[in-house]
């Protein structure tokens, strides 16, 4: 049985479908504040949705619950060494993609030194990371410098510089995925580590390497993130945990591992920020929005299963 | 002989633990020290226990703390001010955990991922039901929870009490062999003749079972109930499972073990507010309490285990 649809163009869908109904209400007005408040805030979700994918992608266990502890302390370390002070914006990236680069490696050393279940690795190593930030943060809260907070809520051409940023990386990755034998690994880890393992494949660096992306993919989010809100709150990666899994499992990504998809990803991203926005213009409560919601993400993650072809 | 050293860890590392709270708090060691210690640990110990039942079939559950504080809603309004369709209720979610089980079978859709979903629904209806903290606890659950009796501290003998139930249910009864033969191997236990639909919903339904009890519990401790009570035992239940001795798949889990590690997990809580940690570290160090015993669980497997 042949694919003839590929499994990313049913988010986007999703996601034309929500917008669509979200103008409904509005009769059309404001498609394009729409539009850029989900490229905006669609893209954080695409970047650590991406690099959940990167881990999910390895197979069967595997998966990050450090995401938003590794936001936070990115944002939170990023912002204190930056100070608020004019022209320090490339500084901040680089303590927030080591703090990524140490993050992933901890992971990584306590998954394969430790042999823990990376659920459970990454959920304990969270804890530290988050009481980490907590330490540093202090309560302050430090604006980002002007030139990177403009660069963070700017645009360019009408689109979000945080979606060009997305856009950029979700280019590398789908190369690296699909052009690269690196990605080429991973896939053949994520099917069979065994087998992989038996055809030469280096599987502990592949997986080693895949730690460490999303944990720098994290704080990437965490430093735009924190740059985007104006200052890093110990709380801003809470809501990205459950987000970046389910918007992998949106995108067509197998949960089970072994295939990955960053079109899906991106357009997950984008519809589940039109979802909420959708059922907000429509007046509903938290209470009814979180039960659509979940009820929403239930139908797509059934309605892919009875499509794909069994085994 | 893999069973026995299972249980042994997470004994171990209470006992270690308790002599540390002790050494650090010798007042501690008394009927009213016990009982504050481990106040917290019934509700925490029977999510634990529904989180195993999930875990023992081979899938996770990421719903269970939202869960719990949709029971622990329904305990403070509806189950207080109107008893009966507060029952009803309680029992339509068992059910409805029980058809999540049964669709996740017959739909093969990654258990994961409906979980995930299914939080949100629970924490829509929670927030539906109680928007701002509040309600009261019934009566009854409020004095069974705050008993007195003799000798031994309520929490732990509620705690001991958990054990041997699930112990009796999982690991001695027919029906507990047959669902850790789902976790072992699903296909030849439906080879065997039973339907396994019916043996995944029963898994699933005694996790809402034990969810909507540790709701009740949580409670009865709390006297008030609110929409977030409950998030942070997700996390915690998953790590009392594995720090109990459990393993992610083969259906190999340990009631009594489960128990322990959320006893653990309890005293970890009270033992770092001892120690004068700054408060900022308290968090971390519970991290780091979970990867120091879950290390030691590396001496145990590789010596049990052959490969």
């Amino acid at each position: 049985m042949t694919m003839s649809v590929k499994p990313w163009v049913w988010a986007w869908l999703a996601a034309a479908q929500a917008f669509a109904a979200t103008l409904v209400l509005t009769s059309g007005r404001g498609a394009g504040e729409l539009a850029y408040a989900a490229l905006s805030f669609g893209a954080f979700a695409a970047i650590v949705g991406m690099g959940q994918m990167l881990v999910i992608t390895l197979g069967p266990g595997n998966v990050d619950l450090s995401i938003p502890a590794t936001m936070t302390l990115a944002g939170t370390l990023a912002l204190k060494v930056m100070g608020s002070d004019p022209g320090t914006a490339w500084l901040g990236l680089i303590v927030a993609l080591g703090v990524g680069l140490a993050v992933g490696c901890a992971n990584f050393a306590l998954i394969w030194l430790l042999r823990l279940p990376p659920i459970i690795a990454t959920l304990a190593a969270s804890l530290v990371y988050q009481s980490v930030a907590i330490w540093s943060n202090r309560g302050l809260r430090i604006k980002p410098p002007e030139g990177l907070a403009d660069f963070a809520t700017g645009r360019l051409l009408g689109v979000p510089n945080v979606a060009w940023v997305t856009l950029v990386l979700a280019i590398v990755v789908w190369v690296l995925l699909e052009r690269a034998v690196w990605g080429r690994w991973l896939l053949a880890a994520g099917q069979n580590l065994r087998a992989a393992r038996l055809a030469g494949v280096p599987v502990q660096a592949v997986r080693a390497a895949t730690y460490v992306a999303v944990a720098v993919f994290a704080s990437l989010a965490g430093y735009l993130l924190s740059s985007f809100s104006g200052g890093a709150a110990l709380n801003m990666g809470a809501e990205y945990l459950l987000m970046s899994i389910a918007v992998v499992v949106i995108g067509g990504s197998s949960i089970a591992g072994g295939n990955s998809n960053v079109p899906g990803v991106i357009g997950a991203s984008l519809f589940m920020f039109l979802v909420v926005s959708m059922l907000n213009s429509y007046g509903a409560g938290a209470g009814v929005k979180s039960v659509l919601t979940g009820a929403i993400i239930i139908a797509i993650v059934i309605a892919a299963s009875t499509r794909r072809p069994r085994a | 002989m893999l069973s026995r050293y299972r249980i042994i860890l997470p004994v171990v590392s209470l006992a270690v633990l308790l002599a540390a709270t002790f050494y650090m708090q010798p007042r501690a060691m008394s009927y009213f020290g016990l009982n504050l210690l481990f106040n917290l640990a019934v509700p925490i110990a029977l999510a634990t226990i529904a989180q195993m039942m999930i875990i023992m079939v081979n899938d996770i559950d990421l719903s269970l703390g939202a869960f719990v504080s949709l029971a622990a809603c329904i305990t403070a309004t509806y189950l207080n001010d109107t008893p009966l369709l507060g029952v009803l209720i309680l029992l339509g979610l068992v059910a409805s955990y029980a058809l999540m089980g049964a669709v996740i079978h017959t739909l093969d859709l990654p258990a994961i991922v409906v979980t995930l979903g299914m939080s949100f629904v629970w924490g829509g209806l929670a927030l539906f039901i109680l928007p701002t903290p509040g309600g009261a606890a019934p009566g009854w659950i409020r004095t069974l929870m705050t008993v007195k009796p003799a000798l031994v501290p309520m929490a732990v003998l509620a705690a001991v009490l958990i054990a041997l139930v699930t112990h009796l249910l999982v690991i001695r009864s027919r029906l507990g062999t047959v669902l850790r033969g789902v976790g072992g191997n699903a296909r030849s236990i439906a080879r065997a003749g039973w339907n396994v639909t019916v043996l995944k919903a029963t898994a699933y339904g005694l996790a809402g079972l034990f969810g909507v009890l540790a709701g009740m519990a949580l409670v009865g401790l709390t006297t008030s109930a609110d929409a977030n009570i409950a998030l942070r035992y997700t996390l915690l239940s998953i790590a009392g499972v594995i720090l109990g001795g459990g393993e992610f798949i083969g259906g190999k889990v340990s009631p009594v073990g489960a128990v322990i590690g959320a006893l653990t997990l309890t005293l970890a809580a009270s033992f770092l507010s001892f120690l004068r940690l700054s408060p900022d570290w308290q968090i971390g160090a519970q991290g780091a309490i979970l990867i120091l015993v879950l290390t030691a669980r590396l001496l145990f497997s590789r010596r049990g285990a052959a490969a």
